[in-house]
């Protein structure tokens, strides 16, 4: 059977920092990816990044995707497009569709670095189309140059609504509304500070109701909400959009971390379902690491980090000897605390309290 | 519709023209379409009907199976992924599709 020491599944930041890790380690190194295009979400994102100029603050996401690209060019790294990963199995065989084509094969460690999928959230006629993931429409507008719509409402006003929004403004389609059922904006000021110029309602303390129209959007029902999120009576009113955006959180790509037996717990500081993880992302089953959105709900920045940890992890793990693996995963775990110091990491790090396994728990004082 | 101006894509590349069948008449999508983006493109937005509902994508990068249709008799595409080629016959797909392809209509 065809055989790899580091198999990384996905190749989104998380997953290119990971292959260059361990292929500068000295691993063989095969990265599997379902798209054409390596990069992950980072090939759609047009605007800049903030963070420190070691994880490419101040570069656009898209010219991010190709700087990691260029970090996987290495002889010792095997890329394959267009595959899915079908499945990973008790006996460690993974199996693959290779554009279309079956196969398998087994690895000495396995990196899982899938990413998110967008949440839907629950109101009426939240399946008509017209209502998409906001994400979905930064894919369609600035990978294949299309428009969602004409008007839109979108829903949330984290740093993904926002970012959308003026990606939308900036396409030329009208955005009617952002609205937020908290009472503040979650998103940096900076993106919100773009959409007032442009004279867009954010709307904090308002959610929404219904989609209307029968085969799809040809309006919205938002309403208020308390403190508690209820619906306020007597405060709805219907917009005139065709186009309702989700941006209302993201929930880890956990598939494969269910089909390989790693031990999950329910999480919402990290997003939801996730593998119980040690400092090194490994998790409960040997030689399984994960890294990226599919272990916590972060920006590209730390997905970068947790690239780099796991992959220098799992090859000094299998023995390889690198001053430069341990310096680089010394490095991205202070840097990866750094980033989630302070009060806006302070959600993540009593997340990350509760996915640390009994093992690495017991090591903390 | 078409994003003809961006300030910061770069919207003036010449990509050739795909002619594709959606339902039967004939429609125009660019090479690099997905058939997702080809259809929104030409303002179709309801690709499926699941139990008498209408559906169409929802994340466009194939994660949640919201965009399944027939193309070239082939149920279950999930269309906001597959590349757009010429002359493809793209049809609605009625709840899991039939499993023939769907060519009795």
């Amino acid at each position: 059977m065809n055989f790899t020491e580091v198999a990384v599944i996905g190749g989104g930041p998380a997953g290119l920092s990971a292959a260059r890790s361990a292929a500068e380690a000295g691993a063989n190194v095969t990265i599997f990816d379902r798209n054409s295009r390596l990069g992950g979400q980072l090939i759609k994102q047009t605007h800049r990044f903030f963070g420190s100029e070691k994880e490419y603050a101040g570069e656009r996401g898209i010219r991010i995707a190709g700087i990691l690209e260029e970090g996987v060019t290495a002889e010792r790294i095997t890329i394959k497009r267009n595959t899915t990963v079908l499945g990973i199995y008790e006996d460690g065989v993974i199996t693959f569709s290779e554009n279309g084509r079956y196969d398998k094969i087994t690895a000495e460690k396995v990196i899982i670095a899938t990413g998110a999928s967008e949440k839907q959230i629950l109101f009426e006629n939240n399946d008509l189309p017209g209502v998409y993931g906001a994400g979905a429409v930064q894919t369609l507008m600035n990978l294949y140059g299309v428009l969602p719509g004409s008007r839109v409402l979108m829903v949330g006003a984290g740093n993904i609504g926002l970012i959308v929004s003026y990606q939308l403004l900036q396409a030329g389609v009208h955005v009617e509304a952002v609205i937020e059922a908290s009472y503040k904006i979650g998103g940096y000021l900076v993106h919100a500070s773009k959409l007032r110029r442009y004279g867009v309602p954010i709307l904090t303390r308002t959610s929404i109701k219904a989609a209307v129209g029968e085969e799809e959007v040809e309006g919205a029902i938002i309403s208020n909400v308390d403190k508690d999120f209820n619906f306020i009576e007597g405060t709805e009113r219907q917009l005139d959009v065709d186009t309702i955006l989700l941006a209302t959180g993201l929930s880890p790509l956990n598939e494969l971390i269910v089909n390989v037996g790693c031990k999950q717990r329910y999480i919402p500081e990290l997003g939801g379902m996730t593998a119980l993880r040690d400092e090194s992302l490994e998790t409960t089953v040997p030689g399984v690491y994960v890294a990226g959105d599919v272990a916590s709900i972060e920006e590209a920045s730390s997905a970068i980090l947790e690239g780099i940890i796991a992959g220098t992890s799992a090859a000094i793990e299998m023995g390889f000897i690198s001053e430069k693996a341990h310096r680089d995963r010394e490095e991205a775990i202070l840097r990866l605390n750094a980033l989630r110091a302070g009060e806006t990491g302070r959600k993540i790090r009593e997340g990350m309290k509760k996915a640390l396994t009994e093992r690495e728990k017991s090591n903390v004082v | 519709m078409r994003i003809k101006e961006h300030p910061i894509l770069d919207r003036s590349e010449n990509r050739k023209s795909i002619s594709f069948s959606f339902e039967g008449k004939e429609y125009e999508g660019l090479e690099g379409d997905t058939i997702a983006s080809a259809l929104s493109a030409n303002g179709i937005r309801v690709l499926r009907d699941h139990g008498g509902r209408k559906r169409g994508f929802f994340c466009a990068i194939g994660n949640c199976s919201s965009c399944l249709m027939e193309v070239n008799g082939r149920t279950n595409v999930r269309v906001c992924t597959e590349l757009l080629r010429d002359n493809m016959d793209i049809r609605r797909q009625d709840d899991k599709g039939s499993i023939f392809g769907g060519v009795e209509r």
